[in-house]
């Protein structure tokens, strides 16, 4: 069974430039899956095709289990939740509550359960004490949780997140790794865009590298980082620790900074 | 540290319209001419608004009330028309979408903006639009719209903007948020040249190794006042820095944790890539 599936996805931008040249990857509910690749790899564009945003120019995108190939929108929107890497694109209301409530209302969720899912969503990324701030007055750390909050308050099956930590502090991170874990836990997909590579290491258990429209490598972060020619050819940098592993000539690939001192003990 | 500052906080305590307590609280700070200083904080610690009050925008755009004095080369900014403060310091904000002026079709008159405000001769202003585009290496992008850009590419336009007009200050609020490793270096690689030709650079950014290999100063702000200040190996390696809420990078976690296990000594832990192969690569 799988949450979202993407069968030779070709795309190409009004003006003819191929952003996506033959993507496919089939995911599954309740798994972590983390994109990465330079600026222009064609990641978002990817992931706009499963809200509909955009349609492949050839290929098939499934959600759930049919293509997006004319499904409305709103259809679609109540499957994906996507969490804009602006939040300024995203973020309009008047109070932070009234933003994170517009999306269950507009899903047709009516009455307090509206109220209940912001006030829990909002909680999750830290951000409770703000409900009844006006967004603006938000830092922009805060506001990309106040979007995230939004789409956590829709109950998608699937959660899109561009760029989830940029900005964020340690503690920031630290929310919206726990917000990450915690969707999956519930058996609901995320698939996160992200620069960073040591949050890919550390909280997904899958890593799709893109380089110039294309899926150059897909599996275990311990696995994906440790191939240094798709790295290379994706001019991507392993997560930090990983590569100070290999600068100190160990055959272990420790993740986090537990497992690297424990690789450092055995190593001694 | 410097004893003739060229950015001078004197005793600045300031708190928004309306607001019940100041964000910030007797801030006195001195950064040198031609040097890059780092500030870490976590969300809410006053960043954002350090980095208004020392460009001008607090108070002369957002009010408040203020105390001290901010000063940027022998001259108060309060004293300054907003059109001087801004010629004394540019300001790159922390969402480069936001700094697009909305105004203009192409890349190149969005970074011709700021100085044909100022009235720069067309020519003059041509030339340092090219400077800038081929420093940050986006001369590809001039005849693009501005609105067509990837959230990276915007953000080196909205830096472009600034360092066209060639102030003698700049402050940057997280410049390289939305960039890939490969853009926040030419950034920062940037920054360092442009330091030694006399740039005071005050940059505001999480990044912890970025700010280790780049910055000859590092500040922490926690709750509204500077709680640390020095060499950033030594500010970042600080036992500290979880209470200063700006959490650490993963080889200082994984020294502390080596040292918790009694497999680590005291001394200055790894703060760098480079400090750590010497720290676990080193002889035990």
């Amino acid at each position: 069974m799988t949450a979202v599936r993407f069968d030779g996805v070709r795309f190409s931008y009004p003006g003819g430039v191929e952003a996506l040249r033959g993507v496919s990857l089939a995911v599954a509910p309740g798994e972590r899956v983390a994109i990465v690749g330079q600026n222009g790899a064609g990641k978002t564009t990817l992931v706009r095709h499963l809200n509909g945003i955009h349609q492949p120019t050839a290929g098939v995108v499934t959600v759930g289990d049919r293509p997006t190939t004319g499904r409305p929108i709103a259809e679609l929107a109540a499957l994906v939740g996507y969490v804009f890497q602006n939040p300024d694109e995203q973020i309009f209301a008047s109070t932070v509550l009234a933003d994170v409530e517009f999306g269950p209302r507009n899903l047709g969720v009516t009455g307090a359960e509206v109220t209940t899912r912001a006030v829990e969503a909002l909680e999750q990324v830290g951000l409770a004490a703000t409900a009844h701030t006006h967004p603006m007055h938000l830092s922009l750390s805060e506001r990309k949780r106040v979007a995230l909050a939004g789409v956590l308050a829709m109950c998608t099956d699937v959660v899109v997140l561009d760029e989830p930590t940029t900005g964020q502090d340690a503690r920031g991170v630290e929310l919206v790794a726990g917000v990450v874990e915690s969707l999956a836990a519930a058996g609901r997909t995320v698939i996160a865009i992200t620069h960073d590579m040591d949050v890919a290491a550390e909280h997904f258990e899958r890593v799709v590298v893109m380089a110039r429209g294309e899926v150059l490598a897909d599996g275990p972060p311990a696995e994906v980082f440790g191939q240094d020619d798709v790295l290379a050819a994706a001019a991507v940098e392993a997560p930090q620790l990983m590569r100070l592993a290999g600068r100190l000539g160990w055959q272990r690939r420790p993740l986090t900074p537990e497992q690297f001192v424990d690789a450092w003990q055995a190593e001694r | 540290m410097t004893d003739q500052g060229f950015v001078v906080l004197d005793d600045v305590t300031y708190a928004y319209p309306d607001a019940d307590r100041p964000v910030l609280h007797g801030v006195r700070l001195e950064i040198a001419a031609g040097s890059i200083t780092g500030v870490v904080g976590a969300s809410g610690a006053g960043k954002t608004t350090l980095a208004k009050l020392i460009s001008g925008f607090i108070p002369q755009v957002d009010g408040g009330d203020l105390t001290g004095t901010v000063s940027v080369g022998g001259r108060d900014l309060a004293e300054l028309s907003l059109v001087e403060a801004v010629g004394q310091v540019g300001l790159v904000i922390q969402n480069p979408f936001n700094q697009i002026s909305g105004a203009k079709y192409t890349v190149r008159e969005e970074i011709a903006f700021g100085l044909e405000n100022v009235g720069t001769p067309r020519a003059e202003m041509a030339k340092r639009v090219d400077d800038v585009a081929r420093l940050l290496r986006i001369t590809d992008l001039l005849d693009r719209s501005p609105y067509a850009l990837s959230g990276g590419q915007m953000q080196l336009v909205a830096i472009a903007s600034m360092l066209v007009l060639r102030t003698p200050v700049l402050v940057m609020d997280e410049p390289t948020s939305q960039l890939d490793p490969a853009g926040t270096r030419l950034v920062f690689d940037v920054l360092n040249t442009l330091e030694e030709a006399g740039l005071t650079v005050i940059v505001f950014e999480h990044k912890q190794e970025l700010l280790q290999a780049y910055a000859d100063r590092l500040l922490v702000l926690a709750g509204g006042r500077i709680v640390a200040d020095g060499d950033p190996t030594t500010v970042l390696a600080d036992d500290h820095t979880e209470e200063w809420g700006i959490g650490a990078t993963r080889f200082t976690r994984a020294a502390r944790i080596a040292r918790d296990r009694g497999l680590l000594n005291g001394g200055v832990l790894p703060v760098s890539f480079e400090q750590a192969v010497e720290t676990f690569g080193g002889p035990r």
